[in-house]
């Protein structure tokens, strides 16, 4: 005769091996691998600390990114004990050798005191719109949660700053900032797509805005029409997490990578010309700065950012984008970051060349202490109307 | 010979080419010879002194010369010379 459910699920758990919640604790401060098998939404509403979440639905599928290692020890637990004593069973057959199922489950880990993390409540809107994140183990709702509290700031709405801009908000970044002086122009339209035709003479940092709550309302923008310079520098971008640097000149290279050596705060810094891109992050006391790399900048004749230059419409899209996952990457913390390497990419011949680039142990501004940087070293650089009068 | 990939500030100075190949033993030599057959680059590349201008790095393959052994760094038929400069464009 078949069994009744309950007496499977009995047959089932006193085959499994249980844990106490309070042995569960202890293990739980030595890293040991702990995985919720109940629904995503159970799990959003509450979960032991550094749980990873396999729903038991999907665990045939998905354990092996959360616990990859078939003979290291795997705590499950559900909401009551039952659900896991019966996932515990199925890792069992899958080979895994040292599988507990939680006495009790979530309920009496509470009941007990422990500690629970309980995450931000996402919108049923959020969970949808970034549902295929949640599907990436390596992001997750964890790695959401930092895109969402994540502050960076854009320097350009242009060539670089539009793809960027774009799939930042569409990845869910919570604040963008945008620092931009122009106007939207027909010309700048066969590459900077965040803009439209209809927003001509518009300032780009209001037609930017309006592209990013069109495709995503959750992102607030924060909007700064004008040039930096040295005495607005710090304050614009004290309160950003990371810097997206698109910029079309010199000065404003040195002066920005002055400012965030002092503050600490990483910059994406991308370049673009004809047919070639470089890209590389700065990221203070890590890897070199961007005066590690050009301790001093090229004479006018050499620097053609001064005037209008031929490009590629799609190379700042795809050095943009490339920009934008670094920015991802550094956000939720997740895998090698262009930090000490100079990617070169060529579109004529589709290749890429990486470069190393280092720390200067002489560099006028990294070497020291961020207190010992001035205010009156910061963006040191020839006048820049002389500098391009020069270049002719 | 090594091959020396100019980047597109310098094509101009080298008829527009985006790869030229140059004899020499050494970063130095190698660079002596580019400039040698497009005088127009030497001064974009070296300074007074017969250093590299600071403005532009040479990589011997994916390594700084600075960090080898500057213009001296020895130079095999097969390894490829980066030249870069600064770039600033990002409209």
């Amino acid at each position: 005769m078949t069994p009744s459910g309950a007496e499977y699920i009995k047959r089932i758990r006193e085959q499994v091996q249980e844990i106490d919640p309070s042995e569960v604790n202890e293990l739980l401060h030595e890293g040991a691998v702990v995985v919720d098998v109940r629904e995503g939404e159970e799990f959003a509403a509450g979960h032991l600390p550094g749980a990873a979440s396999v729903p038991r639905g999907y665990l045939e599928s998905r354990i092996e990114g959360s616990a990859p290692d078939r003979a290291e020890r795997v705590i499950l637990y559900c909401q009551s004990g039952q659900r896991s004593a019966l996932a515990a069973n199925t890792l069992t057959e899958l080979g895994y050798e040292d599988v507990v199922s939680m006495t009790g489950g979530y309920t009496l880990w509470k009941d007990r005191g422990y500690e629970v993390d309980i995450p931000r409540q996402l919108t049923k809107d959020q969970r949808e719109r970034y549902s295929r994140h949640f599907l990436l183990n390596e992001v997750g709702q964890v790695g959401q949660e930092k895109l969402l509290d994540a502050k960076v700031l854009l320097l350009g709405a242009g060539g670089l700053g539009s793809p960027t801009a774009f799939y930042l908000a569409a990845a869910g970044v919570g604040t963008l900032g945008i620092v931009d002086d122009d106007v939207v122009d027909l010309s700048n339209l066969q590459r900077q797509i965040i803009h439209t035709t209809d927003r001509i003479g518009v300032p780009k940092v209001d037609s930017a805005e309006q592209a990013i709550h069109d495709l995503n309302p959750d992102v607030k923008v924060n909007k700064y029409p004008f040039r930096l310079d040295a005495s607005n520098i710090m304050d614009v971008i004290k309160d950003y997490d990371i810097i997206v640097d698109g910029v079309d000149n010199f000065p404003t290279r040195y002066l920005l990578n002055d400012a965030t050596v002092r503050l600490k705060i990483p910059v994406v810094s991308a370049a673009i010309l004809g047919f070639e891109g470089q890209l590389s992050i700065f990221k203070p006391y890590d890897g070199p700065c961007y005066r590690c790399l050009f301790p001093v900048p090229p004479p006018a004749e050499l620097a053609p950012s001064c005037g209008a230059n031929g490009v590629l419409g799609v190379l700042p899209g795809t050095m943009g984008l490339l920009q934008a996952t670094e920015v991802i990457k550094l956000i939720v913390g997740i895998g090698d970051p262009l930090i000490g390497r100079l990617l070169m990419y060529d579109a004529l011949d589709a290749t890429t060349t990486e470069l190393k680039i280092r720390r200067d142990p002489e560099c006028p501004i990294c070497s020291r202490e961020p207190d010992a940087i001035t205010d009156e070293e910061m963006g040191v650089f020839p006048d820049y109307e002389a500098f391009c009068a020069a270049a002719g | 010979m090594a091959t020396v990939r100019i980047p597109p500030v310098l094509r101009p100075s080298v008829g527009g080419e985006r790869e030229v190949s140059a004899d020499g033993e050494s970063v130095g030599a190698v660079l002596s010879a580019l400039a040698e057959a497009h005088p127009a680059t030497r001064e974009q590349l070296f300074g007074a002194d017969g250093e590299l201008n600071r403005y532009v790095n040479v990589y011997l393959n994916d390594e700084d010369v600075r960090v080898l052994d500057g213009l001296d760094t020895v130079v095999r038929d097969t390894d490829s010379l980066v030249i870069l400069p600064a770039m600033a464009g990002g409209r």
